[in-house]
Formats: C-alpha cells, sequence, structure tokens
C-alpha cells in the first residue's frame, strides 16, 4: 500500500461511514419490529426521536460519499505519476483489478443514498410516518452495499504498489481495446453524438412531463431515463466531449477535464449531471410509494419538484456540453 | 425556498448570538482545533512545497542519466564511451557531464562544481547559486580563489549569482567553464562525470533505458520520471509517518469535541428546552447546532490554514524542517515557492471537519431531542 | 375547541419508579373563554396543559384540537399545530439570558422562516401595546420581574396564537403586578383568544376574568 495522506483520509472516511451505519443497524432493526405510530408509548416515542438520527447520520454519509467521490478521482489523477505508463486517473485506476469497480462501487453508494434521502424525505411529510419499516429495512440493506464499497477501496489501496507497468488512458481508451471503457470511447462521434443528446432530451422531457403531472408512471419514466442519460452522458464525454476539450482527436479521458490544465471544466459537467441524476432517481424511487393514503398528495409534489431539479439539471448538462463541442476548435464531425 | 433560507438565515443568527454568548467555553475548542489545523496544514504545505521544488528542479534536468558502473560503484566516463552509444531513435542530444564536490574549509560546506560550454561560462569566470554567494558575501564582478585538491590556489571572477527561483538545487551550485573544471580537478581529458541524453517524447524514455543497458551493459541509465516518483513516495512516506504519528492528536481533538458537545451546561440544556417548548423543532435545533460545527470549523480551517501559511512561507516551516528536509545540511535558507494545491486542502479537510463532524453528530442529536415539556416539568 | 377523552400518561414506563400523572381525563374546553386548573402540586394539572398544548403525546386517550385528533401526531407535527396555535407563558418565564428583550420576543417566529424585517414590526408592536417598548434593547437579565413577565407574553403573542397557555403565571408576581397581569388576560378574551392557565393563587382563580375553573387532584378531575 502507497502511504499517502488522500489514501489514509478516504480509507477513514469510508470506515467511519462503514462502521456509523453498523452500529445504528441494531437501532434499525428494533424500529422494524417494534414501531407503533399510534402508540404513546416511551419506547414509542423513543423511536420516533431516534430517526432525527438516522436522517442526519444519512445527510452525512450522503455528503462525505460525494466529497469522497472528488477525492478519490482527484486523487487517483495524483497517483499517476507514481506508476510507470499511468499519465492520468485511468492509469492508476487501472493499477489493479479493484480500482474502477471501487470508483463504480462509490458512485452507487452516493445514488442509493440521494434515493434513501428522498424516500425519507417525503416520509416525513407525513404525520403517521407510513414508509419507516421499510425506510429502515432499505437502511440495512444499504449497508452491505457500503461495506463491499470499502472493501473494494481498501483491496485496491493495499494492492497499489508503485511502479506497476499500467496501461495509461492513451492505449486503455483507444479503440481496439476489449475493455468497456474502450468500448464506449471505440463509438463513432456521430452514433455517439445521437445517444448522448437523444438520452438527454429523452430525460428532459420526461422530467417535464413529469414535473407537470406528477403520476406515478411518469415518475418510473424519468428513474429510467435519468439512468439511461446517466449513461449516455457519461459515453458522450468518453467518446466526443473530452475530445473536444482536449483538442486532441484521441485523448479519451474522462478525468483529465477535471485537472486545472483544463481549467476544470469537468467540474461544470458532473456537477449538474450528478445532481440531475440523483434527483430523477430520487423522484422515482418514491413512486412505489405513491398510492399510500397519506402520501397520495405528498409523493406528486415532491417529486414533481425533483423531477424540476432533474430537468434543470440536464439541461444545464447539455448547454455546458454543448458550448464546450461549439467553444473548440476540434473538428470530429464534417458539416 | 426563500422561507428556507429565511430560516437558515435566523437559525445562523440565533447561533451567532449565542457562540458569543458562550466565548469562554468554545475558545477552547477553537484553539485546539486551529492549532490542529495549523499542524496538518503546515505539513501538508511544506510536503507540498518540496514536491513541487523537486519536480520544478527536475524539469530542466535531462531525461535520462548514464552513469558507468565499476563494481558497482559510479566511476568516471571513458573517452570513445559516448560514440560507442552511436544513434538510438528518439534521443534528441547526448552529452557527456562534468561536474564534482568541492569542500570548502572557510564555510564548513560543500558546493557542486559543474562544468558549462564556454559560451554560458567564459574562462576565468564562474556563476555561483544564491545561498552560497550570501554565504561568502558576494556580488556580480568580485574576485574569489579557491584552494583546489591538489594545493594550487585558482581565482574565479563572478561573472553572476544564479536567480534564487529554485535555490533548493543552485545553492550550492558553482559553474565554471570545461577548461577550467579540468584544471582545477586535475580531471584526466577525454573522461566525464556521467552523459545526459534528451529524449523529446516521454513515452519513448524506457524504450531508450533497454537499449542503453543493453548495448552498455556496465552502465546504469537514470530516469528522471524514476527520480521523481522517488522523490515523491519518499516526501508522500514522510508526510503518512507524521500523519500517523499526529492520529493520536487527531484522535484526542475528537474526543475533545465529543465532550465538548455532550457535555452541555445546564443553562444550554435549559435554553434548548425552552426554544422547543415555543415551537422549534427537533430537526430546527439539529440545524442550528450543524451552524454553530459549521461555523466553529470554518473559523478554526481558515485561522489555522493561514497561520500554517505563514509559517511555512515565510517562517520556512521551522517546526518541521528537521523531520521533513532531511539530510541537507548546507542550505541554510530556501524559500519555498509558495503552492496551495486543492488536493492538500481537500484532503486537510478530511482529516480536521471530517473527525469534528463525525465526533459531534451524536451529542447534538442528543441535545436536541431534550423533551419541550422540560421547561414546564422543572 | 379542545376535547380530552380518557386521558392518561405515564413517566418512567416499565421501571420500578413508574408513576401516572393523568389518570383517565375526560373534559372539554370552549373557545374564547379563560379556563383556570386548580390543584396541589402533583395534582397533574402542568402534565394535563402540555397535553393540550402539543408539548407531550399522551400515553393513552385521544385529544382532539378542533375536531384533528392530534393525540398520535409524530412530534414534527404536533411542534408545527403548537408554533401556529399556542403561546406559552411559563412559571419561570423562561427568557434567553443574553439576548435582548425584543430578540427573545422573535423567537418562536424563526423555524416559521418568517422575514427578520416582519417579525421585528411585529414584536414591536406587541412591545408597545404591552408598554415596554422603550426596554426592548435591553437585555432580559436587566429587566424587573414584572418587565420580564411582559416579555415572556410578547413571546407567546408573536406567532398570534389562538390558545395561550400560562402556567403559574402569576407565581413570582407581587399583588400589583398579578393584577396587572389579570388586566392583560382580559384584553386576551376581548381578542377572542383562549386562555388555559393553572394556578393556586386566589387572586387568579376567584377572579372575574376567569370564566372556568376546574379542580384536579391525583391526576383526576374534581369539583372546584
Amino acid at each position: 500500500m502507497l502511504f499517502q495522506p488522500a489514501i489514509i483520509a478516504l480509507l477513514m472516511a469510508a470506515a467511519i461511514a462503514v462502521l456509523m451505519l453498523t452500529a445504528a443497524a441494531p437501532f434499525a432493526v428494533q424500529v422494524i419490529r417494534h414501531w407503533d405510530i399510534h402508540s404513546g408509548a416511551e419506547r414509542q416515542l423513543d423511536f420516533e426521536r431516534r430517526t432525527y438520527l438516522f436522517s442526519t447520520l444519512l445527510t452525512f454519509v450522503f455528503v462525505i460519499q460525494l466529497a469522497a467521490l472528488l477525492l478519490f478521482v482527484f486523487n487517483a489523477d495524483r497517483l499517476s505519476a507514481m506508476f510507470v505508463g499511468a499519465m492520468c486517473a485511468v492509469g492508476t485506476l487501472n493499477v489493479n483489478d479493484f480500482g474502477f469497480p471501487a470508483l463504480i462501487s462509490q458512485i452507487v453508494v452516493f445514488f442509493l443514498a440521494a434515493m434513501w434521502l428522498a424516500i425519507n424525505h417525503v416520509d416525513t411529510r407525513a404525520p403517521d410516518y407510513p414508509l419507516v419499516k421499510i425506510k429502515y429495512g432499505l437502511l440495512i440493506l444499504l449497508l452491505p452495499v457500503m461495506a463491499l464499497s470499502f472493501w473494494l477501496e481498501l483491496q485496491y489501496f493495499l494492492g497499489l504498489k508503485a511502479n506497476v507497468i499500467t496501461s495509461c488512458c492513451g492505449s486503455l481508451f483507444s479503440g481496439d481495446a476489449k475493455t468497456i471503457a474502450g468500448e464506449a470511447s471505440g463509438m463513432e462521434p456521430k452514433p455517439a453524438l445521437f445517444l448522448f443528446y437523444g438520452a438527454l432530451v429523452l430525460a428532459i422531457v420526461s422530467a417535464l412531463w413529469h414535473s407537470k403531472k406528477g403520476i406515478r408512471r411518469s415518475g418510473y419514466l424519468l428513474a429510467g431515463t435519468s439512468a439511461a442519460a446517466f449513461v449516455a452522458a457519461i459515453i458522450g464525454v468518453l467518446s466526443f466531449i473530452s475530445l473536444y476539450i482536449y483538442e486532441h482527436p484521441h485523448h479519451h479521458c474522462p478525468f483529465c477535464i477535471l485537472k486545472p490544465e483544463y481549467d476544470y471544466q469537468g467540474y461544470w459537467l458532473y456537477l449538474p449531471l450528478f445532481v440531475a441524476t440523483a434527483a430523477g432517481l430520487g423522484a422515482g424511487a418514491m413512486q412505489p410509494f405513491a398510492r399510500v393514503a397519506s402520501l397520495c398528495q405528498i409523493i406528486p409534489r415532491a417529486s414533481a419538484r425533483l423531477a424540476g431539479l432533474a430537468a434543470g439539471g440536464y439541461f444545464l448538462f447539455a448547454l455546458v456540453a454543448t458550448y464546450f463541442i461549439l467553444a473548440s476548435n476540434l473538428i470530429l464531425i464534417e458539416h | 425556498m426563500n422561507v428556507w433560507l429565511e430560516k437558515q438565515r435566523h437559525l445562523i443568527d440565533f447561533t451567532l448570538a449565542s457562540l458569543a454568548r458562550r466565548k469562554t467555553k468554545n475558545i477552547g475548542l477553537l484553539l485546539a482545533y486551529t492549532v490542529l489545523v495549523f499542524v496538518l496544514a503546515s505539513l501538508a504545505l511544506f510536503t507540498q512545497a518540496l514536491r513541487s521544488e523537486a519536480s520544478f528542479v527536475l524539469a530542466g534536468s535531462p531525461e535520462v542519466i548514464l552513469q558507468r558502473m565499476v563494481a558497482g560503484r559510479h566511476d568516471l566516463i571513458p573517452p570513445g564511451y559516448i560514440e560507442k552509444i552511436g544513434r538510438i531513435r528518439g534521443v534528441q542530444k547526448q552529452e557527456g557531464r562534468l561536474w564534482g564536490y568541492y569542500y570548502d574549509p572557510v564555510v564548513n560546506a560543500n558546493y557542486t562544481f559543474m562544468a558549462r560550454p564556454a559560451d554560458e561560462v567564459a574562462t576565468g569566470s564562474i556563476m555561483v547559486g544564491a545561498t552560497l554567494a550570501r554565504a561568502r558575501g558576494l556580488a556580480a564582478g568580485n574576485v574569489i580563489s579557491f584552494r583546489s585538491y591538489s594545493g594550487k590556489l585558482f581565482a574565479f571572477k563572478v561573472a553572476a549569482v544564479l536567480s534564487p527561483d529554485s535555490e533548493l538545487l543552485s545553492a550550492d551550485l558553482v559553474l565554471l567553464s570545461e577548461a577550467d573544471f579540468r584544471a582545477f580537478f586535475e580531471y584526466p581529458a577525454g573522461h566525464y562525470t556521467d552523459i545526459a541524453l534528451s529524449v523529446a517524447n516521454p513515452q519513448e524514455v524506457r524504450k531508450v533505458a533497454e537499449k542503453l543497458s543493453a548495448s552498455l551493459p556496465d552502465s546504469r541509465p537514470i530516469l528522471r520520471e524514476e527520480v521523481l516518483r522517488t522523490y515523491q513516495s519518499v516526501f508522500d512516506w514522510r508526510e503518512g509517518i507524521m500523519l500517523t504519528v499526529l492520529a493520536g492528536a487527531i484522535l484526542a481533538f475528537a474526543i475533545l469535541s465529543w465532550e465538548k458537545a455532550s457535555g452541555l451546561s445546564a443553562e444550554e440544556k435549559r435554553e434548548i428546552g425552552i426554544l422547543k417548548a415555543i415551537g422549534w423543532e427537533t430537526s430546527d435545533v439539529i440545524r442550528m447546532k450543524m451552524w454553530e460545527g459549521l461555523l466553529i470549523s470554518l473559523t478554526a480551517f481558515l485561522l489555522g490554514f493561514i497561520a500554517a501559511y505563514v509559517h511555512v512561507f515565510y517562517f520556512g516551516a521551522a517546526v518541521f524542517e528537521p523531520v521533513l528536509k532531511g539530510w541537507a545540511v548546507l542550505y541554510p535558507r530556501f524559500a519555498l515557492v509558495p503552492t496551495v494545491d486543492g488536493l492538500q486542502i481537500a484532503t486537510l479537510f478530511f482529516f480536521t471537519v471530517f473527525p469534528y463532524t463525525a465526533a459531534v453528530l451524536v451529542p447534538i442529536w442528543r441535545a436536541a431531542i431534550t423533551d419541550p415539556d422540560s421547561v414546564m416539568r422543572a | 375547541m379542545i376535547e380530552l377523552s380518557q386521558i392518561k400518561k405515564a413517566f418512567n414506563q416499565g421501571q420500578p419508579n413508574e408513576y401516572w400523572a393523568l389518570n383517565g381525563i375526560d373534559l372539554r374546553l370552549e373557545a374564547g373563554k379563560v379556563t383556570a386548573f386548580r390543584g396541589p402540586s402533583g395534582s397533574g394539572k402542568t402534565t394535563l396543559l402540555t397535553l393540550v398544548g402539543c408539548l407531550s403525546r399522551p400515553t393513552s386517550g385521544r385529544v382532539r384540537f378542533k375536531g384533528q385528533d392530534i393525540s398520535g401526531l409524530p412530534e414534527r407535527f404536533l411542534t408545527e399545530i403548537r408554533r401556529q396555535s399556542f403561546g406559552f407563558i411559563f412559571q419561570q418565564f423562561n427568557l434567553i439570558k443574553g439576548l435582548t428583550a425584543i430578540e427573545n420576543v422573535i423567537l418562536p417566529g424563526f423555524p416559521s422562516g418568517r422575514p427578520r424585517a416582519e417579525l421585528m414590526a411585529a414584536a414591536e408592536q406587541i412591545l408597545e401595546q404591552l408598554k415596554l417598548s422603550h426596554r426592548r434593547m435591553a437585555k432580559v437579565e436587566w429587566l424587573s420581574g414584572g418587565e420580564q413577565q411582559r416579555v415572556a407574553i410578547a413571546r407567546a403573542l408573536i406567532n398570534n396564537p389562538e390558545v395561550i397557555i400560562a402556567d403559574e403565571p402569576t407565581a413570582n408576581l407581587d399583588t400589583a403586578l398579578s393584577r396587572e397581569f389579570m388586566a392583560i388576560l382580559e384584553g386576551f378574551t376581548a381578542d377572542g383568544k383562549t386562555v388555559l392557565l393553572t394556578s393556586h393563587d386566589p387572586l387568579v382563580v376567584e377572579s372575574n376574568a376567569v370564566h372556568r375553573v376546574i379542580g384536579m387532584r391525583d391526576g383526576c378531575l374534581v369539583d372546584a
């Protein structure tokens, strides 16, 4: 393992988050077993007070996860100097088999936490807290995912040994590589462009529709199109947006755009994308409960608001991406 | 949205007032917090400055340096060796270098003497590093004499003092012409200290190094990227070790914040009870306390970081220098070039604000769930 | 306006020191009237007020406020009702030291997110009515007992509640100040507010301003 401050910080943060949730799990089980909203008994009052702790805890984990995600990528980029052949974060993540799984699992934890918080939000708006048991069941399900993410991260960092020959982003993302990332970047700019704008337009339209109607079907649709738009957006970044930013026809790296050399332009892309996807998924996550009596007023309103946020985020993302393409001196597609 | 913003403003107002009312309690915590940030930030800034200094220095050095090894020891490059290398694809330039050390009994220090082509340094004159110039009181135009290892006295005219931008490496440097160098050290003609090769494409450096070791098995190529990597990992490692040593301090601080947050005075408990009775909700109290934590964190972070910045870049990191800088005895003063790096700040945040928040989370919740009817039951 | 049926409230439930503060209360309180609860200390009158005022939940039984059953509501929602509909005047005044009179008055308005300027204007107006505007910037610890109580009253009024709940309001006041308080009380009735108070001060319970007196003993209602 590399003995390096940022790595220690990341492992510490992940470990503390897992420990906190583990310590909270027995209480979650108690809540699931003994919750009775109609009781005025002291135990029930105690449970209700405890729900505040869980909300605060999960919000904390959510914020930390976002910060850790940034630090993880940031640090991977910095570490590339340690590995022969690694020129940016991609090379560092490829040093062993755990790099990309660790990154992906962290993104997954981030979105799952967002969905939990969305459900939590609507539940606390209804006077009878109808989703408490479901909520804490989901919380217990979230725990193994977080533990897995921590384990992957640990394996990745433990397996880091300076000087291992790794492929840099230049070779990984060159078109003939057989990895998933390679295939994504190997996509022709033109179909990628269609896929990218198509998915985004679909997501924006379904988000707008949902923010108007707020019905169940549109909510599920929004969650689906959000997930699709996220994937399409990443493919888009890999196959042409990054090229336009770097003004280089073969540089496909999705991380270098976060670097100061490129004026941190990546943040303008990723921030709206992550916010919009989290909002879209959150709106979808609450739909299964839209028929619960006390929530049938609350969920449409809350999810419509989230849909508005998602539409705004995707629109901003598309706008920024388009701006980068138009402002670039690179020409990929002949007009 | 507006209501939400207005509410947060109210909460911040209240928090500020309540912090001001409990100055003595909070000042202790703020002080401990600031000191922690100061120590960690000094550490981070200092290693970062050394790191960037190293890469700055190395940026100008050749991609590959070839040394000849005799019995596992570094030896002179014999005549004809450079020609033996021949042409290697990708190598733009290959040249023999001449350099060595000279011990100056006047200031009890080692200088590095390095030969430069005649068009840079004329025979009979030298250029000296800024630290050396300071130590010997030299300025351009002065004349200085050195007694060579063979006992002869050589006088040189100082043509210029090198720019102090990268003082870490040029501190002890003396540049002189090749003829002067060979005469001063009685260096055998045609021999060189090592060979520098410039390679334009970084991707080809390893290929070049492989070819060199194949054609000259008694040589050792040293790659710039490897030197850089070694520096980086040494600095990282030292920073990591220091952090581990300081982990105790971080833990102690977390315990202190836990205790401060959970050891509410009767007065504070009563206040929270009052707020809840008159219509504040548990989450309002939690949010208010979070704002309090955030304000304390930001203040401590800012104060600690600024103090660390001053400490490192204006006072040369007096506290950590011996641990982190290493072997250097000669380099009395090197002004670190101020560099602040996003990753460092983010890491620092994880080491200070994160433990603090994690430690106060549960105590805040405990305080916030005070029963609203407690004020009436008392 | 407020209906209680079969209200019981226990403390330290399931522990050796378990104790039932209320033992099955059935009661109906009318709007716009002043009702006083009288009884020895420990008779449960304060506990009853905390239940009515949404400060706590009954262990069993039903509380209806304007027709809505509020006995099973979680704290989050009780707080909302409490903030909008109830104003509290405590025996110890319970002002926050170190803040000025007017800052204390606007505190209950914070969670509602009303703009500060609006809150300040409302507070000034109430303090004016209570003849306390000249002391509005004074720290509360510098105020006399009577002034402190008027600040507490102003704080109870800032969210314009329908019901005022006062726990032993005259316990810390001398006769003159107690009379002054009763005068303010009559003003509340004139404004159409409902007032619930506990007291064993004859000056209060025998006053004309009080419409109804309810006796309590050992957690049960008794004839006054």
